[in-house]
């Protein structure tokens, strides 16, 4: 049984159809990645998945059970939290509060206090810069506290949206170390990503979404060898 | 060499700390005690005031002190309730003043000879928890459908809301209109002479009750702010999407935030009630809404204290400078105006702490006060950990 299923799923924003009869699934333990152009509709499937968007057709399931109804602060208690797109740090907290907020439903404060530390020993910096404010902090740092505040939650499945955008070429590749880190500890990962190069070497699956559509889903190596992929994605002619 | 010296030295200007920020540094190393020592002399003074009548602060001859002072009070009550909602879950209420009237009408329908209950002599005691209960109420209903409509659209629904109350006093038979109800009723006392404590002309006992009031308040609301409630608050004020997928259900915390505030604006009512001893549909107008969230921005929205000093600068000064009425609001809005170029967080900002065991925790943490960093991502950015 698969961790994570989505079921033929349609999401519409008002007239807008972004979404169009979307079938994947993720295993556990497995880091899947999703590319796509601009609008192709990646993260409305992430917002979907934490249930930030209805669905207007099909269903989602995870750990067996149908979450299509399911509100979206429950299904982090599920088990599903998100690095959201453009970071979304609470620009207002230090980066510690930030962290707290990623283990909003949980109560467990020595599991806590561990992966505080396990946080903070993927991301050092974090460590240093524990009582500064959110918003000041440099858009690299800031996708650390977005991921590491979704580890928080200490979730199965990770979300991650586009979580080397904006970043020098040397951190990309340090957020992508970490990625697998994070997966080698036994976290599920769901990324989105434009550097379809790296995301696809890192990942065990990948789907190619254009226009609302699933266009193609295999494994990471057959996807970077797959040239009508290379040409789109991987600028290579 | 000389370079480091000069990068040292920018390092050191740098992290000067805004003043604000230093007081609550210097505020947050005291201990508890030190604290309560400071805090104390402040109360003490703060119920001396009405006692005070003389210059500079007295009012007289033009408004009564004593009720300047009650009336001041009474905004800041105001303001506190109104700072759950816009200042601490950030949530643009332009009806406010519906709750403040649910409160005052709830008074006089449980004590004035006026109302439509046939023996309408409840005890103050009992009424206060009645309003406050049926405030609540009212803000559960308004709030559940227009929650979960964001930004703008909360702010002209909640408008929409004020007027309604408004109309519904104009044009409901029972409510009484402009003829309104008489001899609203205040708490219960009598001094020794048998003559009773609270009454229209006296603010002392009125401005004494609304302090006790708003250092409750203040108490209650201070701890909840530190609560899981609070922090849940502040990411729906900072990012209400994000608040959700770390499994905040923003929802039911918007209602509370909305219900809490309304609560306080149904306490504020019913002292209004009571202390002009007069309910009619006059003085419920959106103006006077707009009053209240001007009272909120101007002090700082978010900070207890600065919308405390919010409603004093509102209520109490224009009647110290005996400001005509018709040129109070045009006063303001110059006010807000020069302030929002100058100073858009308001006289006394926000800055949420979070952490629910505060001060000892960041003294744990990092040995000193909590530095909020405004420039220091600049200064040493290359020092970090560069992976
Ligand atoms: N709130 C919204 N209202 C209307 N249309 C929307 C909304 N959000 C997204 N869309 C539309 O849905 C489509 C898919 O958007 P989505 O954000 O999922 O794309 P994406 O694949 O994440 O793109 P990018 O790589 O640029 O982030 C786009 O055409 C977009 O314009
Ligand atoms: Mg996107």
């Amino acid at each position: 049984m698969a961790l994570l299923e989505l079921h033929s799923v349609s999401v519409a924003y008002g007239r807008i159809q972004a979404l169009r009869d979307i079938s994947l699934t993720v295993e556990e333990g497995e880091i899947v990645t999703l590319i796509g152009a601009n609008g192709a509709g990646k993260t409305t499937t992430m917002k979907a998945i934490s249930g930030l968007v209805p669905l207007s057709q099909g269903s989602i399931e995870f750990d067996g059970a149908d979450i299509s109804k399911v509100r979206a602060d429950l299904r982090v208690v599920r088990g599903i939290c998100q690095a959201p797109e453009g970071r979304g740090v609470f620009p207002g907290m230090t980066v510690r509060e930030n962290l707290e907020m990623g283990c909003y439903t949980r109560r467990d404060r020595k599991a806590i206090a561990e992966d505080f530390d396990r946080v903070f020993e993927l991301f050092p910096r974090l460590k240093e810069r524990a009582t500064q404010a959110g918003g000041t902090l440099s858009g690299g740092e800031q996708q650390m506290v977005a991921i590491g505040r979704a580890l928080m939650a200490r979730p199965r499945l990770l979300l991650l949206d586009e979580p080397s955008m904006g970043l020098a070429p040397q951190f990309i590749q340090q957020i992508f170390n970490i990625i697998t880190e994070i997966n080698k500890q036994g976290t599920t990962v769901l990324l989105v990503e434009q550097n379809a190069q790296q995301a696809l070497s890192r990942a065990h699956r990948g789907y190619v979404l254009e226009t609302g559509s699933v266009t193609r889903a295999s494994t990471g190596k057959d996807l970077l060898a797959d040239p009508a992929v290379k040409e789109a994605y991987l600028g290579v002619a | 060499m000389s370079a480091e010296v000069t990068t040292r030295t920018q390092a050191s200007e740098g992290t000067r700390q805004p003043f604000g920020q230093r007081v609550r540094d210097w505020w947050n190393s005291r201990s508890r005690l030190e604290q309560w020592l400071m805090i104390i002399p402040v109360v003490v003074l703060v119920y001396l005031l009405p006692v005070m009548n003389f210059f500079p602060l007295s009012t007289e001859p033009w408004t009564d002190y004593e009720l300047a002072l009650f009336n001041a009070a009474r905004l800041g009550l105001i303001a506190l309730g109104l700072n759950v909602v816009l200042g601490q879950a950030g949530l643009l209420d332009l009806g406010y003043v519906g709750f403040f009237a649910v409160g005052a009408y709830v008074a006089a329908i449980m004590t004035s000879r006026d109302s439509f209950l046939t023996d309408p002599r409840y005890s103050w005691v009992v009424v206060v928890p009645v309003a406050i209960a049926i405030t609540m109420v009212s803000g559960v209903v308004i709030g559940t459908p227009t929650l979960r409509l964001r930004g703008d659209y909360l702010a002209i629904v909640t408008l929409g809301f004020g007027e309604m109350v408004r109309l519904l006093a104009d044009n409901l038979e029972p409510l009484r209109g402009n003829r309104g109800f008489q001899d609203v009723g205040g708490p219960p006392g009598t001094y020794a002479n048998g003559s009773p404590i609270f009454t229209q002309g006296d603010g002392k006992p009125w401005y004494w009750l609304t302090v006790t009031f708003i250092i409750v308040i203040l108490l209650l609301i201070g701890n909840l702010e530190r609560s899981r409630v609070g922090r849940a608050w502040v990411a729906i004020r900072e990012d209400e999407d994000v608040a959700e997928i770390m499994g905040v259900p923003t929802f039911r915390f918007k209602v509370w935030a909305f219900v809490i505030g309304a609560g306080i604006g149904g306490l504020s009512g019913v002292l209004y009630a009571g202390q002009v001893g007069f309910v009619n549909n006059q003085r419920f107008d959106v103006v006077t809404s707009i009053l209240f969230v001007a009272a909120v921005v101007l002090g700082g929205s978010g900070n207890k204290l600065g919308v405390l000093l919010g409603a004093l600068v509102i209520s109490y000064l224009p009647d110290r400078f005996q400001l005509a009425p018709e040129y109070r609001f045009l006063i303001f809005g110059i006010a807000l105006i020069v302030l929002m170029i100058f100073r858009p967080q308001g006289l006394l900002g926000a800055r949420q702490r979070l952490l629910a065991r505060g001060r000892q925790a960041y003294q744990r943490l990092v040995g000193k006060p909590e530095p909020v960093a405004t420039e220091s991502a600049l200064i040493d950015s290359g020092k970090g950990t560069n992976a």
